[in-house]
């Protein structure tokens, strides 16, 4: 597929699930999503080998914008990032925006074909400059 | 250059002093955080244990670098990369510039900062290691740079966080101790026992 993917990554299993089913209300199978929630142990908190699973479950040649919620998701979605095949890691966003609206923001942006920079520029019109 | 047998030893000394005070790093946390340091820091930790012998009959550098990445992937919250961002680069700078210890450290430390986009004096962990490696650059002793951790610890009681999940506390972060700066002034001090 050629639109752009989306990664959610909570600290919360259920509320990366609950965002991704938001997601898929809106756009379907017409972008690529994956999510993760949860630590190495299942308890709260993000797991790098999860979310690097997770950016291969979306991976789309135009790119991935990854959705985080909290400081632990952000640091760890950038460490996942920083931990892929350079060619892949050039194509792949951690956007600065809420994660549900976020998420659905900018898979609705990709399910249009529109660029990785375009679709994490949606996303992040929801945070404060 | 760390030899092998002292590898091994700083490997069960780190993941000992974690466990040891893993309750107490998890109510630090639950003051002003989501409380999940202690468990967090054991299971990273643990499973660097769990490798020692592995780990440690790798050169220096790529020890460090392995124990970095192993943390990476098990802690499982923000200290994870950070804490695997520190032992990464300490293992890449040590490739560079064998038995350059305090430029690496310092850095390393550097590193962390930005990997956190923090700085110093925003009660983190950063409130300790840099106050360290100054310590490791002025040449003291072993003695003098455990008590420079120690200290910084405390001083990160009155300071307002404003970075990590304890700056969503604003003015009541103040009058706790950070629990990411007490778990590196309990690195530091287990360092310094088996170097």
């Amino acid at each position: 597929m050629s639109n752009v993917g989306i990664v959610i990554v909570s600290h919360s299993p259920l509320v990366a699930e609950g965002a991704a089913d938001m997601v898929r209300q809106m756009v379907g199978d017409d972008v690529p999503l994956a999510w993760c929630g949860g630590n190495p142990d299942g308890g709260l908190g993000t797991s790098v080998e999860a979310i690097i699973a997770a950016i291969d479950r979306a991976w789309s040649e135009n790119g991935v914008a990854i959705l985080v919620d909290l400081g632990g998701a952000e640091t760890n979605s950038e460490m996942a990032v920083e931990m892929l095949d350079p060619a892949r890691a050039g194509k792949v966003v951690v956007c600065n925006a809420p994660v549900v609206e976020g998420a659905v923001m900018a898979a609705t942006e990709a399910s249009g074909g529109a660029s990785l920079a375009e679709v994490q520029a949606t996303a992040e019109e929801l945070s404060p400059a | 250059m760390i030899t092998s047998a002292q590898l091994k030893a700083l490997i069960e000394a780190l993941s000992a002093t974690v466990a040891a005070h893993a309750a107490e790093l998890t109510d630090l946390d639950s003051a002003i955080g989501d409380g999940d340091h202690g468990a967090n820091m054991k299971r990273g930790f643990d499973a660097v244990a769990g490798e020692a012998d592995a780990i440690s009959a790798k050169p220096e550098a790529e020890a460090l670098k392995a124990i970095g990445t192993k943390l990476v992937m098990t802690v499982g919250g923000a200290s994870g990369p950070l804490y695997g961002t520190l032992f990464l680069t300490l293992g890449k700078e040590l490739t560079v510039s064998p038995d350059d210890y305090p430029a690496a450290l310092r850095r390393a430390v550097d590193a962390v900062a930005a990997r956190g986009k923090s700085a110093y004096g925003q009660k983190t962990m950063l409130d300790v290691l840099y106050p360290v490696a100054e310590a490791v650059e002025a040449n003291k002793s072993k003695a003098e740079i455990v008590a420079v951790a120690h200290d910084a610890v405390a001083a990160t009681r009155d300071r307002k966080a404003i970075r990590g999940r304890a700056s969503f506390l604003g003015d009541r972060s103040i009058g706790h101790i950070d629990p990411g700066a007490r778990s590196s002034a309990l690195l530091v001090e287990a360092v310094a026992g088996v170097l």
